[in-house]
């Protein structure tokens, strides 16, 4: 594992720090373009998720490279409300979306890997990892 | 789906070669076909984007970085797009499911709420009940006497759809249950009342007109529970009347009292029964009077029973351009001899 890069999210304009340090990485990694795109655009939908509902938060990008395949994790962490029905906020069509597609359906469906945590009052984490093709 | 991508990819700049060399309608025919077939392999705009960069760069290998650049920003618009176009393929695909798991729930509801018209001489019945969607929250019934007298409850669930559906199917296993001798409309009535006050939400409401025709005595016993009006057509005068009662909707107080009324029906009499389904057709933004209903049913009057009640509803469903806002049931009872 490399070391992590991480970026805090506190007011919009982070967001797109987060996008470009994301997007670097990806490009390093040797990410196409149109995977670029979507790691950015996951991105957004993290970092706005934060700036939205946590007030604050962070998202940290680690290049994963083992012998099987490359790829780039990021996790978004808050310490926000937390969200109370997780399956609410997957269920497509649900939310922020109004038919957007976005929110955390949308990152699921751009990265290759998602996992979430969240506890009432306590918080969110959020990990999505995307893998070279 | 990357082999079908770098297929579709190979196709695409194929097609663009022949395009600009010859400028033919043909190849923008062929692009149109493949477009579909895009959307048939979920082949997202952004992907696509991306194929007319790639062929871009491998026709013209010195085209100006400037184009190159902006073809990377148009595809950085389109992401958002391939989203939302996913989103809506899965709310396509559950929507679909939805109105299957309907469909199963509707003609379980048929099965249930079953009825068959008896055939009884001297009297000529007409009776069509249609859902304004999948399930129908308008009931009807018909129940035979040992006695030969004819017993039809017509019920109206206040609401619509899924939840009016399910009440139904509770007041026609209640009157199944009583034995044959309660079977006076008040006494159906005043039971059944019982039944909707302690089991259903009190939000919820149900009409019932209840009929009882005697064919040997040629009388009509009736109570109704709040339920939209009938009609009584006087054959000898020629005129329609409406038929007047009283009586609270079920489920409202434990004890309300149905009080029953009796009427001579003659021979060509007619006796109408409907839900507002059928009285509140609207025709645009207005809402139908009474005396059209009725005005149709003259009309129609010349036909068998069977006949009329299916030009009635053929009539009030075209008003409505072919989209009932409410389950529509009408039915009437012609004294033959």
């Amino acid at each position: 594992m490399k070391p992590q890069s991480c970026v805090n999210i506190n007011k919009e304009w982070d967001i797109v720090g987060a996008r470009q340090l994301g997007r670097d990485i990806a490009k390093k990694i040797g990410f196409g373009t149109v995977d670029q795109a979507r790691i950015a655009t996951a991105i957004s939908e993290l970092a706005r998720n934060i700036y939205l509902y946590a007030d604050h938060g962070q998202i940290c990008f680690e290049i994963i490279d083992n012998m099987e395949h490359k790829g780039i994790c990021m996790v978004a962490i808050d310490v926000g409300p937390g969200i109370e029905d997780i399956g609410q906020v997957m269920e497509d069509g649900y939310s922020t979306s109004g038919g957007l597609g976005a929110g955390l359906p949308g990152v699921k469906r751009l990265m290759d890997e998602f996992d979430l945590q969240s506890e009432v009052e306590k918080g969110t984490r959020v990990k999505a990892i995307k893998w070279v093709r | 789906m990357d082999d079908i991508l770098k297929l579709d990819a190979e196709t695409y700049k194929e097609l663009m070669k022949r395009y600009m060399e010859t400028r033919d309608e043909q190849s923008l025919y062929e692009v149109e076909q493949a477009s579909k077939s895009f959307i048939q392999n979920n082949i997202l705009p952004d992907e696509i984007v991306n194929m007319h960069i790639q062929a871009l760069e491998e026709l013209y290998p010195s085209l100006s970085e400037d184009i190159q650049y902006s073809m990377n920003f148009l595809l950085e618009a389109m992401i958002a797009y391939g989203i939302a176009h996913q989103e809506y393929q899965t709310l396509r695909e559950k929507q679909s499911e939805l109105k299957s798991e309907i469909s199963v729930a509707a003609s379980m509801q048929e099965t249930l709420l079953g009825t068959t018209k008896p055939d009884i001489e001297g009297i000529d019945i007409g009776i069509i009940s249609v859902p304004a969607h999948q399930m129908n929250g308008d009931y009807h019934h018909f129940i035979k006497g040992r006695d030969g007298s004819l017993g039809i409850a017509m019920a109206d669930v206040i609401g619509k759809g899924i939840p009016a559906a399910l009440c139904m199917s509770m007041i026609k296993y209640s009157m199944d249950s009583y034995p044959e001798d309660v079977m006076s409309p008040k006494a159906i009535l005043n039971s059944l009342n019982r039944v909707v006050e302690r089991n259903v939400d009190p939000s919820m409401f149900i009409t019932m007109f209840y009929a009882q025709y005697l064919p040997s005595e040629h009388k009509l016993r009736y109570a109704s529970a709040g339920h939209e009006p009938g009609y009584y057509y006087n054959a000898a005068n020629d005129t329609f009347e409406e038929i007047e009662t009283k009586g609270l909707v079920l489920g409202v107080t434990p004890d309300t009292a149905y009080p029953e009324y009796e009427m001579d029906i003659n021979k060509d009499d007619m006796v109408i029964m409907l839900t507002d389904g059928v009285t509140e057709c609207r025709d645009g933004d207005r809402f139908i009077e009474s005396e059209e209903v009725l005005e149709v049913i003259r009309y129609y009057a010349h036909l068998p029973a069977q006949e009329m009640v299916n030009q009635v509803f053929k009539h009030f469903e075209r008003l409505q351009e072919f989209e009932l806002r409410d389950d529509f049931t009408l039915l009437i009872i012609r004294r033959e001899v």
